[in-house]
């Protein structure tokens, strides 16, 4: 493996694009009060983004500014500062780096305040928090909220009823309100054309998901991989960006796949390929580079990760669809990663393990999220049993960086590393975890 | 012969301490076809499992006296005792009487404990048991009839008898009964707290989890009768209300403690499923549709549901303050409990803007030191006494 130092790491045509269409939002919610633009606050995991656009309002997404903020060292202090403002150390870290962002003026990631949003559009999927992260910021704006309580698939299947329920509070609750705080008449061609753009977008993505499934995977499925979601997962879905970022990504994807390149790491390309894992749960954001360097320093690709579901699950075949607009809406929420029970999520995994030629399940396992956590103990044994593939569990949290202990995880990877050798050598005795 | 508190209270004491739940073994095999059906906090609608012949069972984790082993080889050390003690409740055969479970909407770690059984106990029934956070009749009272016909049929099918309109109709009489019952004792707590001390009304409430509806009312008319008659000194104690309790249960001491150290409990969120709905559900017509427009327009609030309108959130408690003519509020929440825990911050604004005072701790259902409790509760109904207004 090559090891440039950071200055030289030269960034491929869709990081930079990625990178621009960031900046670009930031500087558009920044302005968006001279500009005259209405924002919606919404969440990553069964958000509208097609339907906000069609009433040309801005999306601010609390989780990306608390994944920012971590990346950067902000939410340290902002955790503490809600915490000392009466929030509970027990709960999610993702709430309280925003609460204690707004604490302390309300400065985004880059620098620039954010504004304050017109709505609050609460999309309740996959997460009990996030019902009472938006009463909490409803409590601070005082502003409009429509609630979208997305059934959770109890069965591990999406029902009519289901289906129905959620389109009938997209027609009555979301829609209205969007209508009311834009000023914006709600055209449903407006709609097809962004879910039309969506489903395009999907099927790139899949395509650059999917390609781990080649030795060597040309990508990092996990620390790679949430920088391949970025676009989709947020306020791009829709978007001729999106479209234009997935077709870089899969061209320049293709390329490494035809030279039989491994991924690109902050460390250079990966060039050789010692161990393949499926992780489940989402990284660490904190120390995200320090954490991703564990893994290529030992020749470790994640192949396939559970993270990269959270927003949208299309690997299974769903794609936006312009037909079936407020229907596909409506299953594209339900069917989150995190939205499914937990015997599916399971199956899911089992067939990564499988499809993706794993040589083992790795658990990051998160303080803050027990939306993901709890049951992931089980969800190992469940694997182990299913696949006589050795697992590992790892503990940390999103963004609180006194939960990342390095030595510890460490420490914990190379003996996994090394208890993924001795099963290829034929040692069945390995223990179980570590 | 009359029944005095204290026999009945050792009656409901020992329903308590039965972790092997012989009540509910004996009442099932008492009748060839009878079904028990386990359910968790905070609410699932028991008159759908009583019309089906079944026996309603609230689990509500293992309190203080069971060891917990197994169970927390399931869980991290950052999440709630009550899953953990749940899972040794059924690894420990426990629970190997139990024909069904039902998981209502109240947490992920519950959601996902759902999913969890349907692995570790493939032959039991289990359910995640949704409700609507939209209240509109068109919109979440729809989803919601739809869910509580397949519930309806999940247990005909348990049970393997069709669960009759009829039926339910007389399931809700009698809830409605019980209800008005458990309203009964907790307002004529409110009214005497030294005639009805909250780990009797407690305990008589958790028998409520155990026995069959039917025998609940009798023994909640008893106490009632029999809670009247004692005469017990009135003390000088603060009177608050407990929340946060909603579903990990406190241990039996720290409620006693609470009141040991000056304070009477005058209301409590304690087991919200014996009094979800504040009046009678309707029995006229259909009985789903009563059910689901009882849950829309006319049940408790608890941090597991959502509020819509902005300007009535945590008015709920206030209002229980003023009903109760409570001095304070203690929030007793146990640790890692996502719901309670979040919501606490906003709960304590709204009673800071009136001017009702509040103190928090947290607990788990295996607390053992219950000093520090004494003093924070001491404390607190010191200072009410001290220093509120008249």
């Amino acid at each position: 493996m090559t090891h440039p130092n950071a200055a030289q790491v030269i960034k491929d045509s869709a990081m930079l694009k990625q990178k621009e269409m960031i900046a670009s939002n930031y500087s558009k919610l920044e302005t968006a009060a001279t500009d005259g633009r209405k924002v919606a606050a919404t969440f990553v995991p069964g958000n509208l983004n097609e339907l906000i656009m069609c009433f040309d309002m801005l999306n601010n997404l609390p989780e990306i500014n608390a994944i920012q903020n971590g990346m950067r060292k902000k939410t340290g202090g902002y955790i503490m500062e809600a915490e000392k403002r009466g929030h509970s150390e027990d709960v999610c870290t993702y709430v309280k780096a925003d609460l204690g962002m707004i604490a302390k003026g309300n400065i985004g990631p880059d620098g620039q305040k954010l504004p304050a949003p017109d709505l609050l559009l609460l999309s309740y999927t996959g997460c009990f928090t996030f019902m009472k992260w938006f009463e909490l910021l409803r409590d601070q704006y005082k502003c409009e909220t429509a609630m979208l309580h997305v059934p959770y698939q109890g069965d591990g299947k999406i029902t009519s009823n289901m289906v129905s329920y959620v389109v009938k509070q997209i027609k009555e609750e979301v829609i209205p309100k969007l209508e009311r705080v834009s000023g914006v008449k709600f055209d449903i061609d407006r709609l097809r054309e962004n879910l039309a753009r969506s489903a395009r977008a999907e099927e790139d993505l899949v395509w650059v998901l999917e390609s781990a499934k080649a030795k060597p995977s040309p990508i990092d499925a996990y620390f790679g991989g949430v920088y391949y979601i970025g676009p989709i997962f947020t306020a791009f879905r829709g978007t001729e960006d999106a479209v234009e970022y997935y077709r870089l990504l899969r061209g320049e994807i293709s390329e490494r796949l035809a030279r039989g390149q491994g991924p690109v790491t902050p460390g250079g390309d990966m060039s050789h390929e010692r161990y393949r894992l499926v992780v489940e749960g989402p990284p660490n954001w904190t120390s995200f580079r320090d954490f991703w360097k564990m893994f290529y320093e030992e020749g470790a690709v994640v192949v396939a990760s559970t993270y990269s579901k959270v927003g949208g699950l299309y690997d299974l075949g769903f794609r936006h669809d312009p037909d079936r607009p407020l229907e596909s809406l409506a299953e594209y929420c339900l069917g989150c990663y995190t939205n499914r029970n937990l015997p599916a999520r399971i199956d899911l995994i089992e067939k990564y393990m499988d499809e993706y030629q794993a040589d083992g399940l790795l658990i990051n396992s998160i303080k803050s999220c027990n939306s993901f956590s709890a049951g992931q103990l089980l969800v190992l044994r469940e694997i182990e049993r299913r696949t006589g593939k050795p697992g590992a569990f790892i503990e940390s949290d999103l963004v609180d960086p006194r939960y990342f202990s390095p030595a510890n995880i460490k420490n914990r990877l190379e003996s996994y590393f090394q208890m993924i050798d001795q099963r290829r050598a034929g040692g069945q005795s390995a223990a179980r975890a570590v | 012969m009359t029944t005095t508190t204290s026999e009945l209270i050792a009656r409901c004491q020992a329903l308590f301490d039965d972790l092997n739940f012989t009540y509910a073994r004996e009442w099932k095999a008492a009748v060839p076809g009878r079904i028990v059906v386990g359910y968790m906090p905070f609410y699932v609608p028991r008159e759908l499992i009583h019309a089906a012949g079944g026996l309603p069972l609230g689990v509500l984790g293992g309190g203080d006296q069971l060891e917990v082993i197994q169970g927390d080889a399931y869980y991290q050390s950052y999440i709630c005792r009550i899953p953990r003690s749940t899972i040794e409740l059924g690894v420990t055969n426990r629970l190997d009487f139990v024909d069904a479970m039902l998981f209502p909407s109240i947490c992920d770690v519950i959601r996902n404990l759902s999913g969890m059984w349907k692995i570790m106990f493939p032959h039991v029934k289990s359910r995640y048991f949704d409700v609507p956070q939209n209240f509109r009749d068109d919109v979440g009272g729809d989803f919601y009839i739809h869910e509580l016909n397949e519930l309806r049929d999940m247990l005909a099918e348990v049970s393997g008898r069709a669960v009759s309109d009829d039926a339910i109709r007389a399931s809700i009489a009698l809830y409605n009964e019980n209800r008005a019952l458990v309203r009964e004792v907790y307002a004529f707590r409110a009214r005497e707290p030294w005639r009805a001390p909250s780990a009797e009304v407690y305990l008589l409430m958790r028998a409520g989890m155990i026995v069959t509806v039917e025998e609940h009312n009798r023994m909640l008319r008893e106490y009632l009768a029999a809670a009247a008659k004692e005469t017990r000194p009135r003390r000088d104690n603060s009177r608050v209300v407990v929340t946060g309790a909603f579903c990990e249960q406190p241990p039996l001491n720290l409620i006693k403690s609470i009141e040991l150290a000056g304070c009477y409990i005058v209301d409590d969120d304690f087991m919200l499923v014996n009094r979800w709905e504040r009046s009678d559900v309707a029995q006229a017509g259909d009985p789903l549709a009563n059910l689901a427009a009882a849950y829309l327009h006319n049940s408790g609030d608890t941090s597991a549901k959502y509020e819509p309108d902005q300007a009535k959130k945590g008015l709920y408690l206030v209002e229980a303050v003023r009903r109760t003519r409570a001095e304070g509020v203690i929030f007793a929440s146990p640790s890692f409990c996502d719901p309670a825990l979040l919501e606490r911050p906003m709960l304590q604004r709204v009673l800071a803007a009136h001017d009702i005072p509040y103190i928090a701790f947290k607990y788990a259902e295996n607390s053992g030191q219950m000093q520090p409790i004494r003093e924070q509760a001491g404390t607190f109904a010191d200072s009410i006494k001290l220093w509120s207004n008249p």
